[in-house]
């Protein structure tokens, strides 16, 4: 019982990094209707603008007191990738609404290449150790929770909130929203759309870089890959709640990593992805449109 | 104030593609005026309203509003200019409240005036009171309609556009909406440019009206005088509808 709770707290954890990530993947989707492949690789670069935070801070000021560091991580990894996705949508997407649908779609995996190659030459081909930044761990029991686990569940929360209200209860939301349901009509009563689009790229960007600073900090190393395998779990977990849903993003986030962290712990390793796609696969064949999601059919 | 020219629309042609949907329009709308566009199926009438916009652009000719060029300015400048339409199909954002679907409406203020304004809506469309919290694609297509014009009151407008207010709906319903229409102009001097081919209706309510066909104006004059014309009663009034 207790190995089964333990599992269930260390899924708990990395759901919610995927659950970050994926509401990135969901916000744009939902907006213009688009899979940013490129979403993955803004999660890696933001993990990347935490080491780099990390090196400069602590070789130069080598007292910083943690929180300290780790707000910094955070704030400048928000800025960063919420500057690289804002370019990326207006350089590489942007002239390409209103084409055919796929020439976004291809325009997104050559914007991953291009991100994940750019750190790749730049950052080495190796995966980049830090020392464990949070140490704390409490026993209650025979279980364990470190600190790093109930930080990352914490700010996952209060994000999540934040953004809930934003999209349900701001102008900025409602605005998203009636951009979402029919661009022509926001526009017809003064919404900024392009404005409004470039903002939903910045907040998907601004949360997959805290996801990242934490995924640094959970797992202790940061590599150029990173963009792909988390960010296709990510884009799975977003397809699994139903895309375009909010709360669907971070329900199939937790799902995943729970499967993940049980599987491992109760099968073979080897095979938790296989197990993860099985259940994509599994759902979406009962529910074409993942749990949360909308059927497409009420379009008026 | 009234009679002074508010909205000019010179020489304007739209194209979707290459294939061309309006030709050499002219129109005039004056301050405190309604006017109404009636015309087949097809003739344009709805690319009009949309051109007024910016969505489509004119190809050539120009859009005037109060003194002010505004063929080239984007969409979203253009409607704070307080150019609010009630567009063809009502467009009535499914996924959100009728009091959300107002709110943006109201958006060009930040909502400032938001609480006076949709007490004056749900005065003249009660329906829209007890559906606040009802979500948009829910209502039935009268309610939309009203709705969809609320909506576009909320942004203070001084020039309302009107595209097929009547479509699909019950004739009592008509009624409301026709009469809702006379009380704002009568009462709050607003200005209203109406598309309809419902024309008997809409030729008794306008000071002013212009026909349109295959992409051009072809005729304008007041409200009586297209009613009386032998031509537009056999085309869009004792033919019947199109
Ligand atoms: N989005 C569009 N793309 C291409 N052609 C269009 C589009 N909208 C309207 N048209 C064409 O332009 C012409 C005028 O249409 P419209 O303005 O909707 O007429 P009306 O409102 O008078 O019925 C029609 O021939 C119609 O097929
Ligand atoms: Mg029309």
């Amino acid at each position: 019982m207790e190995y089964f709770i333990q599992q269930l707290i260390n899924g708990l954890t990395l759901g919610s990094i995927y659950g970050l990530v994926a509401i990135g993947y969901t916000m744009v989707y939902g907006i213009i209707g688009m899979i940013n492949f490129a979403h993955g690789d803004i999660f890696m670069l933001g993990g990347f603008a935490a080491l780099i935070v990390f090196l400069i801070a602590t070789s130069f000021f080598a007292g910083i007191p943690v929180a300290l560091l780790l707000l910094l991580m955070l704030v400048v990894g928000m800025l960063m990738t919420g500057l690289w996705n804002w370019t990326i949508e207006r350089v590489a997407y942007r002239p390409l609404r209103g084409s055919f649908r796929l020439a976004p779609l291809i325009t997104a995996i050559g914007m991953s290449i291009v991100l994940s190659n750019f750190i790749q030459v730049t950052q080495g081909p190796r995966n980049k150790p830090i020392p464990q930044l949070v140490t704390d761990v409490y026993h209650i029991g025979d279980i364990t929770i470190s600190l790093k686990q109930i930080i990352i569940v914490i700010i996952t929360a209060v994000l999540l909130f934040a953004f809930w209200y934003i999209v349900n209860k701001t102008p900025l939301g409602r605005a998203q929203r009636a951009t979402e349901q029919d661009r022509k009509m926001a526009a017809l009563l003064g919404v900024d759309v392009d404005k409004t689009i470039s903002i939903t790229f910045v907040m998907g960007a601004a949360l997959a870089a805290v996801a990242g600073c934490m995924y640094l900090m959970y797992y202790g190393v940061a590599s150029f890959n990173d963009g792909f395998i988390p960010g296709v779990k990510a884009f799975t977990a977003a397809v699994l709640g139903g895309i375009g849903s909010l709360p669907g993003a971070v329900l199939g986030g937790l799902m995943i990593g729970l499967i993940e962290s049980l599987w491992s712990a109760y099968f073979t390793i080897a095979y938790k992805d296989v197990a993860t796609f099985g259940l994509l696969a599994f759902v979406l064949i009962f529910k074409p449109t993942g749990i949360l999601g909308r059927p497409e059919v009420e379009k008026v | 104030m009234a009679g002074e020219n508010l909205l000019k629309v010179q020489g304007v042609e739209t194209y979707y593609g290459n294939i061309r949907a309006l030709s050499g329009v002219d129109v005039e709308v004056n301050k405190g005026e309604i006017v109404s566009l009636i015309g087949a199926n097809g003739a344009g009438k709805s690319t009009l309203m949309m051109t007024i916009c910016g969505s489509p652009q004119a190809k050539t000719g120009q859009v005037i509003f109060d003194g002010e060029d505004i063929t080239r300015l984007p969409t979203h400048l253009i409607a704070r200019k307080r150019i609010a339409q009630s567009p063809e199909g009502r467009r009535i954002f499914p996924r959100m409240t009728v009091l959300e679907n107002l709110q943006m409406g109201a958006n060009l203020d930040n909502l400032k005036y938001f609480k006076e304004d949709v007490e004056k809506i749900f005065v003249l469309f009660p329906r829209l009171k007890e559906r606040q919290s009802q979500r948009g694609g829910t209502l039935s297509g009268g309610e939309q309609q009203m709705l969809s014009i609320g909506r576009a009151l909320m942004a203070r407008p001084k020039l309302l556009l009107l595209d097929e207010p009547s479509l699909g709906l019950a004739p009592l319903i008509v009624k409301g909406i026709f009469e809702a229409i006379k009380k704002l102009n009568q009462e709050e001097g607003l200005t209203v440019f109406l598309v309809e081919q419902n024309a008997f209706a809409a030729l008794k309510l306008s000071d002013r009206a212009y026909v349109m066909v295959n992409g051009r104006v072809t005729m304008s004059g007041s409200g009586k005088e297209l009613l009386a014309n032998p031509e537009v009663r056999a085309a869009y009034l004792e033919g019947g509808r199109h």
